[in-house]
């Protein structure tokens, strides 16, 4: 038993080595889910942050139809790249509803210039309330909503062109 | 001439910085009351800033973390105790949003270690008295 004892602090030193060499050896992952996907979306009312389009009420998001709500910034580089893949969806007959976050609207349309409006409505969260309530994390951010107005997917990041067709499965599975 | 040009680039510089919004009302001003301040400050340092995810958001910078501590002293004003909003948080972005460890089962062998570590040191204590008596 003793003898055995002896090896004790070597056999956890060795343990702890391996620990912390497995994460080194990990990959990363500081993605943040929202919690909320599969319940239905909070409710919240924002004014409209585009001149050109309507205001954002959840409960709009509940038409029997699965669609997307595109979490979006004017100030945010990524989400000027995902345009043409919101622009490829939206030619496939997807309807896209945005929330712009910490936004003001001159700056909106002048993003929406340049990189094109693929949007439906488009809602305002001037101080992310809306975000924090959806468990989103940051910008861009895409969430698939089925026709009872539940979250059905949460897309972390800016929308890809091999990421639109996942997205289209998205919305036929939320159907 | 001079001094109005001058004037004119101290107002112009800030105004071409400013990308987003001001930030919200009451993310770096204290609540008028201080308890209540204090009740808001203790949360905020327990919840974990989503951009800069090492820091609480009392400590970052990040416009996420301002929205995020005017959120939170707004509704402590309004009342609300700090483990409802914090419960609520996690309901958003599980428990890794919050630093304060919670009784998960997970969690047992944390909570567990120091009665374990003492009885050990206990043990140990023991057998080396009862070896120094015998000899």
């Amino acid at each position: 038993m003793r003898k055995l004892l002896i090896w004790l602090p070597l056999a956890l030193f060795l343990g702890f080595i391996a620990l912390f060499a497995s994460g080194l050896f990990q990959p990363d992952d500081r993605i943040i889910h929202s919690r909320l996907v599969g319940q239905p979306l909070p409710a919240f009312t924002l004014p409209a942050a585009a001149s050109d389009r309507p205001s954002l009420a959840s409960a709009q998001l509940a038409t029997g139809q699965p669609r997307l709500l595109n979490i979006f910034a004017s100030w945010c580089v990524p989400c000027a790249a995902e345009a043409p893949q919101l622009d490829a969806l939206k030619a496939a007959g997807v309807q896209i509803d945005a929330i712009a976050i910490r936004d003001a609207r001159p700056d909106v349309d002048a993003f929406l210039k340049r990189n094109g409006n693929p949007y439906a409505r488009i809602g305002l969260d001037a101080r992310s309330e809306v975000q924090i309530a959806l468990g989103s994390s940051g910008v861009p951010e895409t969430f698939v909503i089925d026709g009872k107005g539940r979250i059905a997917y949460q897309h972390i990041g800016e929308i890809r062109a091999d990421d639109v067709p996942m997205i289209l499965d998205r919305l036929r599975a939320a159907q | 001439m001079k001094l109005i040009l001058l004037l004119f680039a101290l107002i112009a510089t800030p105004l071409a910085a400013q990308t987003a919004l001001p930030p919200a009302p009451y993310a770096d001003q204290q609540l008028a009351d201080p308890a209540l301040e204090r009740k808001a400050k203790a949360l905020m340092e327990t919840i974990r800033c989503l951009t800069c995810q090492s820091q609480s958001i009392a400590d970052s910078n990040a416009s996420m973390a301002g929205d995020m501590r005017s959120q939170i002293r707004e509704r402590i004003m309004a009342g609300e105790q700090p483990e409802a909003i914090r419960a609520w948080l996690i309901a958003r972005y599980g428990d890794w949003v919050s630093y304060e460890p919670t009784a998960a089962p997970i969690l047992w062998p944390l909570w567990a270690a120091p009665l374990v570590l003492l009885g050990l040191g206990v043990l140990l204590l023991r057998s080396r008295i009862k070896r120094k008596a015998r000899s």
